[in-house]
């Protein structure tokens, strides 16, 4: 069984609340990272809605999961790309589903490969139930309480529709 | 077991990287691919990435080369392993200790990976057949049987340069095709790729037995084995063959079989010019097509850090846990 | 020798066998009788036979003991690989009762002391006869003439420089004239050692792809070339070892055609293996000469067939584990092939290419005629050597079944028909399969 959801208004949502946060927070010129693939084609709604100044980052975490050795390499990773300083800097952190934490503490690891940020917030567009990390997101577009067998995807880059499927 | 099952594990991905030969077409665009992303990796400002940390690589060399081992020393320590260096030579072999011997002590210390070379041909197969499950062996070059990494990054630059349509090139190689293990994973590679035309380049004393059956045209004249090439791969001249009576000097092989400028012109306006390393200049190049613009030598270089990191990370062997889903955001 | 030897184990009956003896072209359903280690009697008993034996050969072959032109047995010098014991033992099993040792064992057999080294252990032992060709040139070294007088006295029943080559035609032709002044007969290894520079694989495409240092055809075929004519020049009577070229043994047969006093073998290997069985570094498939070609092993072949080479020998070469665990050039060449011998060559009347009785001729009169010795027959009044083997046996071979201590052979694995049951040297069983286990 499938069904879509209409993420824009969840964009809308989160901008707002990425808002508060920034003026909560006094955030100093807050650069945006989006995770591979989905929390980038998020990153991209938010970064433009936002008017973010630094120029939107990337991540590929492939490098950094830490069950490399029990599914292997992927080959289609492309580089990361942080195009601004980390040292001293306010990111946020943008992912498409947080679920077990693991995608995110990969994240983490690699963003202070780079140097050493000011703070790192989190925004996800969904949180789902599932964590085995001490991780959580300062601003979540829906929380879903999923069953055994289902699964939530962002599927794009155009249209963007949120998918929940359960697996037969 | 024959040689092509001994690298590949039940699910076909790589066990073992002992030669060209063996892998699907499929499997090899895998590892260009994979290597695509090591090269970006060595592009970025972080050039380190965590992906084998806790492992300890082996560079096992029976025969010296810093050359190469130092671009999987370099590869193994961007992938964040460990790296012992052993330099045998063959006296302490010679001395009584038996090549399984060696590896057994080896083992006892924990390794990961071998990566080895060796001066017997099928040395790389033999460690592969013999090494404990857990192992894995990457081939640095046996004998004048195979050295698979140098022709991975000789594709990767291909590609890189020409498309990934090698069906549309016509590629050379010319140089001491007997000898050489480069020549002989080269043609394997190019064929598997469905390379357009492979020409290879040599006098008659350095052209192997039914050459031909290897899947290659056999020329004897440098501009016409390279006319309308796409690539021009220059092999690398060893001093000694002038002394087992297969040429008589380097002066003549470079009259001959020398690329020049003026012969390079022979070959398609944009074609490119590689070579293994190190170069003989004045023998089998001059240093105006070394230097020149059509050279990628040293492009060659950098992608094979890239092309034996993908090849590392994806031959060291998985941990013994069993086969789950991949990771869960 | 005279009176009754009582070691010669007494009157023994093999009945109901399919007696083959080649040599007196006898092929038919016969009993034979042994008495006093000697062949008494074929077909009728002799008058007051009472046998004090009986052995039931009903569905099997009864031939001459097989008789192997080469087989290394290792002592002296190396006997870390095998010994006169358990090779001896090994022949037995595999129905072969006269053995023929070349000369390079360490100390090399060039003087009568190594010679009789050889009897005394083999005869203690007692499973089956050894013979040896002596040294042509003192340790094998290619330079000074051996004692050969004093060889063949000792009983070599020839000289030769096994595979050590010898690069001086000029001491070549000297050492055959010097063993031709003998009657002695040269075995000669025919392989131009500066064209095989080191190879260990025929020099073709497999060799090629493998990146191994070949063998190439005209290093067997220019020295069968050059010893020719060496031998015409010298008159000797040579023989040539393990031929691995159909084009040589081409040249054989000419030369036998034109009245040369030549004659060859081959192993049994390169009747069924080629270049193919290297292609994955197979190192048990590494000898020398290398595997070649199928065109080649079909001349092989049909020269075996033919009679241009009268023999067929196992090259037996056991050598320890280790020997063979290395990478492909570094391993020593040899295949362990006693226990296949006869097996192995009934393949070939299997195949079509030979009756049975021929098959038998080129392992026991054919190599027994080119050693100058009196067995390989059933004669009356020959020596009682005997193999009595069941033809239909069916059998996998395993390396649990290789009564050799080398298991170095390629042919673990193979489906295999034939399989001695009873072996008699000199009217002395030497071996029951019954008692084998």
């Amino acid at each position: 069984m499938t069904t879509a959801t209409d993420v824009q208004a969840l964009f809308d949502s989160m901008t707002r609340d990425l808002e508060a946060l920034i003026r909560t927070e006094r955030l100093q010129e807050p650069a945006m990272v989006g995770i591979h693939t989905g929390g980038v084609w998020v990153a991209r709604e938010l970064h433009q809605r936002l008017g973010i100044v630094p120029p939107l980052g990337s991540l590929d975490i492939s490098f950094y999961r830490d069950d490399f050795t029990r599914i292997g390499m992927n080959p289609q990773v492309r580089p990361s790309d942080l195009p601004f300083t980390v040292d001293d800097r306010d990111i946020i952190l943008v992912d498409d589903v947080l679920h077990t934490g693991r995608t995110v503490r990969a994240a983490l690891n690699e963003l202070f490969d780079y140097g050493r940020p000011a703070s790192i917030f989190l925004a996800v567009l969904v949180e789902r139930s599932g964590r085995e990390l001490p991780i959580q997101a300062h601003v979540v577009g829906t929380h879903l309480d999923l069953g055994p067998g289902e699964h939530v995807k962002l599927t794009g880059p155009d249209p963007l529709t949120l998918v929940r499927q359960k697996a037969a | 077991m024959s040689a092509s099952n001994l690298q590949i594990d039940s699910r076909g991905r790589l066990r073992h990287f002992l030669s060209i030969e063996g892998l699907t077409r499929a499997l090899l665009t895998d590892v260009l691919d994979t290597a695509e992303s090591f090269a970006g990796v060595a592009e970025q400002s972080i050039k380190k990435v965590p992906l084998l940390r806790g492992r300890t690589i082996v560079n096992l060399f029976f025969e010296a080369s810093t050359r190469t081992r130092t671009t999987f020393e370099l590869a193994a320590k961007r992938l964040s392993a460990d790296v012992l260096n052993i330099n045998i030579n063959a006296s302490s072999t010679v001395k009584g200790e038996t090549l399984l011997d060696m590896l057994r002590n080896l083992e006892a210390m924990h390794c990961d990976m071998f990566v080895v070379r060796h001066s017997d041909s099928g040395a790389a197969h033999f460690m592969a057949r013999h090494v404990a499950p857990h192992i894995s062996v990457i081939n640095a070059g046996d004998g004048r049987h195979s050295h698979p990494t140098q022709a991975l990054l000789d594709m990767f630059t291909i590609r890189r340069e020409k498309g990934a349509d090698f069906g549309r090139l016509r590629v050379a190689i010319v140089g001491d095709i007997q000898h050489s293990r480069v020549a002989r994973s080269q043609i394997h590679a190019l064929n598997l790729l469905n390379t357009g035309q492979v020409h290879v380049v040599a006098p008659r004393t350095l052209v192997p037995a039914q050459a031909e059956q290897l899947g290659v045209k056999v020329f004897h004249n440098l501009t016409d084995g390279i006319r309308d090439a796409d690539v021009v791969i220059m092999l690398r001249l060893q001093r000694e063959r002038m002394q087992g009576a297969l040429l008589p000097s380097e002066h003549e092989y470079f009259q001959l079989f020398g690329l020049t400028e003026e012969r390079l012109a022979h070959a398609k306006p944009d074609a490119i010019v590689m070579h293994p390393g190190p170069i003989n200049r004045g023998v089998e190049m001059d240093s105006q097509v070394a230097d020149g613009p059509r050279s990628v030598i040293l492009q060659q270089v950098t992608h094979g850090i890239a092309v034996r990191m993908a090849v590392m990370s994806m031959a060291m062997r998985q941990k013994a846990a069993p086969e789950t889903e991949p990771e869960t955001p | 020798m005279s009176g009754r030897n009582p070691e010669s184990g007494g009157h023994i009956r093999i009945h109901g066998g399919r007696l083959v003896d080649p040599a007196n072209r006898v092929d038919d359903v016969l009993d034979l009788y042994i008495a006093d280690g000697r062949v008494a009697a074929v077909g009728k008993p002799p008058a007051d036979f009472r046998a004090e034996r009986e052995i039931d050969a009903t569905g099997h072959i009864v031939c001459p003991g097989l008789v192997d032109l080469c087989a290394r047995l290792r002592e002296p010098g190396h006997e870390h690989k095998a010994t006169i014991a358990s090779e001896t033992r090994a022949a037995a099993a595999g129905g072969i009762t006269t053995l023929c040792s070349p000369p390079d064992t360490e100390p090399v057999i060039d003087t009568p002391a190594v010679v009789q080294l050889l009897r005394e252990r083999s005869e203690r032992y007692g499973y089956a006869r050894v013979v040896a060709v002596g040294a042509l040139t003192q340790g094998l070294a290619g330079e000074h003439l051996s004692e050969m007088a004093a060889l063949k006295k000792a009983g070599c029943v020839g000289v030769g420089n096994a595979c050590t080559p010898l690069t001086n035609t000029l001491i070549q032709r000297r050492a055959l004239e010097y063993a031709a002044s003998f009657n002695l007969t040269v075995f000669l290894h025919p392989q131009d050692h500066w064209l095989a520079n080191n190879g260990c694989a025929h020099e073709g495409a497999i060799a090629t792809r493998l990146g191994l240092p070949g063998v190439p055809e005209a290093a067997e075929t220019a020295a069968v070339a050059r010893d020719l004519a060496l031998i015409e020049q010298t008159g000797v009577r040579a023989h040539f070892c393990r031929l691995s070229t159909a084009r040589a043994v081409r040249m054989v047969a000419r030369a036998q055609y034109d009245g040369l006093a030549v004659s060859a073998d081959t192993a049994t290997p390169y009747l069924h293996l080629t270049e193919m069985d290297v292609a994955d570094f197979n190192s048990l498939c590494h000898v020398s000469p290398p595997l070649r070609t199928q065109r080649d092993r079909d001349g092989l072949r049909a020269g075996i067939a033919q009679g241009t080479l009268a023999a067929l020998c196992s090259d037996h070469q056991p050598h320890e584990p280790d020997a063979k665990l290395a990478p492909f050039p570094s391993t020593e060449p040899g295949i362990s092939g006693l226990d296949t011998l006869l097996p192995l060559a009934l393949r070939l009347a299997r195949d079509g290419d030979m009756t049975v009785p021929d098959v038998i001729a080129r392992l026991t009169c054919g190599p027994a005629g080119i050693l100058g010795l009196p067995y390989g027959t059933l004669s009356p009044g020959a020596s009682a050597d005997v193999c009595v083997f069941d033809p239909q046996a069916s059998w996998r071979l395993t390396l649990a079944d290789l009564h050799s201590r080398g298991h170095n052979t390629p042919f673990a694995g193979w489906d295999l028909t034939g399989r001695v049951t009873h072996t008699l040297l000199a009217g002395r069983v030497v071996y029951t399969r019954s008692s084998d286990r």
